[in-house]
């Protein structure tokens, strides 16, 4: 899902670069307030997980494939905002360091999948939690279902900055969104079944280091969603 | 201390074996956003990477070795500098309270 350069004009890449800096400043300031001693090797982990993981593109189509985004994935484990801190790392050094997601779209990279993908699909996480009964052992069904949900949302983040300042004029926004649509929907039950797994072993052998289950050992921010 | 470092140890180690030896296994088609821009007629708007000609870009490539430097330095350097920053996170919350 990593936008190169060329994809959308400068003015709207400009702004998701504002949009991505205002949000990281507040995702440290946020996660600031429970970040633990625990908690700091446990999010570098998780940001090289997500690293590794989004190298590994799956089979979805007859010529398309997809991969981990891994933002639900990281706010379960560490939290919204330092799982937003995690997405951004990665997003960077990918961009920097493997020419994966251009330079001038690095803020629509992180807008999509940093403050959509780990903030937003936190939301929903917690939003399934509640509706679920709050239980410890429904966390890795509704982290993998927030997972699924989540990709086809960072995908119509895209489709409204494509919109707003796509280089070509002649496209149908339409049929841009129902193929990004139609396509991320696929990808996001890849998303679901690892970000399952994953979150389910972890909970079977470090629940009190899950930062969205009740088991978590440390102090939490506010939530987004009580 | 030591349950934690098992469980680092074990998480690194996977995460190893997932940029190395899984990430062989890839598939190579475009993914989503590149394949509904070849669909839809702007795939020929993107413009080449300033680093399209580095070892590491793209993960390697077809390079096999390339892939394999590129899943070690890409997991080395995700897991310090999320060490560095989240530790200066932190630690910026012990001097404002202190």
């Amino acid at each position: 899902m990593h936008i190169p350069d060329g994809f959308i004009g400068p003015g709207i890449s400009a702004a998701a670069g504002l949009t991505a800096i205002g949000g990281f400043a507040v995702a440290l300031r946020k996660a600031r307030d429970y970040l633990t001693d625990r908690l700091v090797p446990m999010a570098a982990l998780v940001a090289a997980f997500v690293f590794a993981a989004q190298m590994v593109n799956f089979p979805v189509l007859p010529g398309m494939s997809g991969h981990l985004l891994g933002g639900v994935l990281a706010a379960v484990l560490v939290g919204p905002w330092a799982g937003c801190i995690v997405m951004s790392l990665v997003l960077i050094v990918e961009a920097l360091l493997f020419a994966d997601g251009g330079l001038s779209a690095l803020g629509l990279n992180i807008v999509n999948m940093s403050l959509i993908g780990a903030v937003v699909g936190y939301l929903v996480y917690r939003v399934l939690f509640r509706l679920g009964g709050s239980r410890p052992t429904a966390v890795p069904v509704l982290a993998g279902l927030a997972a699924m949900i989540s990709v086809p949302l960072a995908a119509t983040g895209f489709v409204l900055e494509f919109g707003l300042g796509g280089t070509v004029e002649s496209i149908s926004i339409g049929s841009v969104f129902w193929a990004i649509l139609g396509t991320h929907v696929l990808i996001g039950i890849g998303e679901g079944l690892i970000t399952f797994v994953v979150v389910g072993a972890v909970m079977r052998s470090r629940p009190d280091l899950v930062y969205g289950s009740p088991t978590f050992g440390g102090t939490r921010s506010e939530e987004l969603v009580s | 201390m030591r349950k934690g470092m098992t469980f680092f140890g074990a998480g690194l180690l996977v995460t190893l074996v997932v940029a190395v030896v899984i990430a062989q296994f890839a598939s190579t088609e475009p993914d989503g956003l590149e394949y509904v821009a070849g669909q839809e007629g702007f795939l020929e708007t993107a413009q080449d990477h300033p680093l399209a000609e580095s070892p590491l870009a793209d993960y390697g490539g077809d390079s096999k070795s390339n892939l394999i430097l590129s899943g070690v330095v890409g997991v080395l350097v995700t897991l310090g500098l999320g060490y560095l920053v989240f530790t200066v996170v932190k630690s910026d919350k012990t001097s404002a309270e202190g």
